[in-house]
């Protein structure tokens, strides 16, 4: 079998005397779609950021593409921060953002041929049009799929997301999984994405993961969510009006 | 205006003003950008600690005040990094110390403190070829630190995203909080230490009110800076009015006929 392209192995993740995450394990395989769903506060960002790099492992490993996150080239990775956590009033242009996803680098000048590859990928998410308007003009859902592209403008191996439909409508929401999916098809890239909305870690990943109290309670295909999965998986039936009837609408 | 030119100390005036005109408004668009507008405060406040502290060792103040400034800006950018303090909380203890420090070490040296007033209050004809050379030294480093524009500019737009594409965030931040405080020492002869904030924020927020990118952006404040210093220093000198103080003049006024413009082009367009 071949190296998974995340192999997360006995992760914690302490901040002062405080567990965020204990003992994790995991191993997400190449090409494939993995929703990480769980309540606030459960680690879910944390298990991002450490995937990322950002954050060091108190215990354990963490390995991407068979490299400590730190030492996997950026070129790999894609990563679609959340948007409401980004400064709009920054003044610039969705492709110079885009750019950023190209050169790791705020862009002074554009060579003719970085500005097409940019272009090209707000084409693929279609946003082409949105290429000279400023950040701040941008809606919630025109600013989720230039940060799309922005991650897919380097070809990754590997898309990561952070509830990526945060603050968009429902149209915008669709528009962006479809470009993703695309995506992911074309390059076959693995994607990992956080999200609280288990409608969409039911109909667009193929493998979900629960975190809930700083541990994964539930691994398993997301055609597997079921009631009685999701009464182990948080130990408590608390969320009965919520989670549980969600599924049950779903079927 | 020959003249004017022929004179030496007015020749110093002028470079010294264009090369803090230059340094202070390139990196106010950082500090504007970061939403650090107190920082310029903070670290002239700092080096009025750190004048006080070269007049009582009888030493050169302003060279005094540079390592007193840098040690006051890595402090305020160390304990950013390492609490959750807010930035103007970290940037008001540190201000408070260093003016008491300031205090403390006039009251120490016993001797009449005036040429401690000139520098909270500026006196750009009296920039002598020493000061100048300091600027030098920053634009020099400013100049050979013009690639880490691309970093600094993309960490001021979404510091995680930065990081998560492997930029050396935080070595890049205690290296821009250098930078600044030797430019917040370069200005003090030029505007004082009272009007320096003001040189690091409104050229800065001026362009921020004209441009569309943050390219842009650093042009319009490097331009706005070196004009409002050139043309603030020939008018306070015809006027007989203090230098420092009429370059912030001016350069509020350029502010508000930035407002005026952006508010006429919105009703038009």
């Amino acid at each position: 079998m071949s190296e998974p392209a995340i192999r997360i192995d006995h992760l914690h993740v302490r901040f002062d005397e405080y567990y965020v995450l204990q003992d994790i394990h995991a191993e997400i395989q190449e090409e494939s779609f993995v929703a990480i769903v769980g309540p606030n506060g459960a680690g879910k960002s944390t298990l991002l950021r450490t995937l990322l790099g950002l954050v060091i492992p108190t215990e354990g490993n963490v390995t991407i593409f068979g490299k400590e996150p730190r030492n996997v080239p950026a070129d790999r990775i894609g990563y679609v921060p959340q948007i409401k956590t980004m400064d709009r009033s920054f003044p610039a242009q969705s492709i110079e953002l885009v750019l950023t996803g190209l050169n790791r680098r705020w862009p002074w000048t554009k060579s003719k041929e970085d500005y097409e590859k940019a272009l090209a990928a707000l084409e693929k998410v279609g946003a082409a049009h949105l290429a000279k308007r400023a950040l701040s003009k941008l809606s919630g859902g025109e600013l989720q799929r230039v940060c799309l592209a922005r991650s897919i403008v380097r070809q990754p191996r590997l898309v990561m997301l952070d509830e990526p439909a945060t603050g968009i409508d429902a149209v915008g929401e669709a528009d962006m999984y479809r470009d993703l999916e695309l995506y992911r098809r074309e390059a076959k890239a693995t994607v990992v994405m956080i999200t609280h909305d288990w409608h969409v870690a039911m109909h667009h990943a193929d493998r979900v993961l629960l975190i809930n109290q700083k541990q994964i309670s539930f691994d398993a295909p997301s055609v597997a969510l079921s009631e009685e999965n999701l009464r182990r998986a948080f130990g408590h039936i608390g969320h009965e009006h919520g989670l549980l009837s969600l599924v049950k609408s779903n079927g | 205006m020959g003249e004017i030119l022929s004179l030496p100390f007015m020749q110093r005036a002028l470079l010294g003003g264009i090369l803090v005109g230059i340094l202070a408004s390139y990196y106010g668009v950082f500090i504007v950008q970061r939403g650090l507008s107190f920082l310029g405060s903070g670290l002239a406040h700092a080096a009025f600690g750190g004048v006080a502290l070269g007049l009582l060792l009888g030493a050169e103040p302003l060279w005094v005040a540079a390592i007193f400034t840098i040690v006051v800006a890595l402090g305020i950018a160390w304990v950013r990094l390492r609490t959750n303090l807010g930035g103007d909380t970290t940037i008001g203890i540190f201000f408070a110390v260093s003016m008491a420090l300031g205090i403390v070490f006039l009251f120490m040296r016993k001797e009449y403190t005036n040429d401690a007033f000139a520098y909270l209050f500026g006196s750009i004809l009296s920039v002598t070829e020493r000061d100048l050379w300091m600027t030098a030294i920053v634009c020099v480093l400013s100049l050979f630190s013009w690639p880490l524009w691309k970093r600094w500019s993309y960490a001021t737009f979404d510091r995680e995203l930065a990081q998560s594409d492997r930029l050396p965030v935080v070595r890049d931040d205690y290296y821009l909080s250098i930078l600044i405080a030797i430019t917040v020492v370069a200005a003090i002869k030029v505007v004082g230490i009272v009007l320096i904030a003001a040189f690091l924020v409104i050229p800065a927020a001026t362009a921020r009110l004209m441009s569309p990118t943050f390219r842009l952006m650093t042009i319009l404040s490097v331009l706005t800076g070196v004009v409002s210093a050139v043309c603030g220093l020939f008018l306070s000198y015809y006027l007989d009015v203090p230098s420092g103080a009429t370059i912030i003049l001016l350069q509020a006024a350029l502010f508000v006929s930035a407002m005026i413009l952006k508010t006429l082009f919105r009703h038009k367009a």
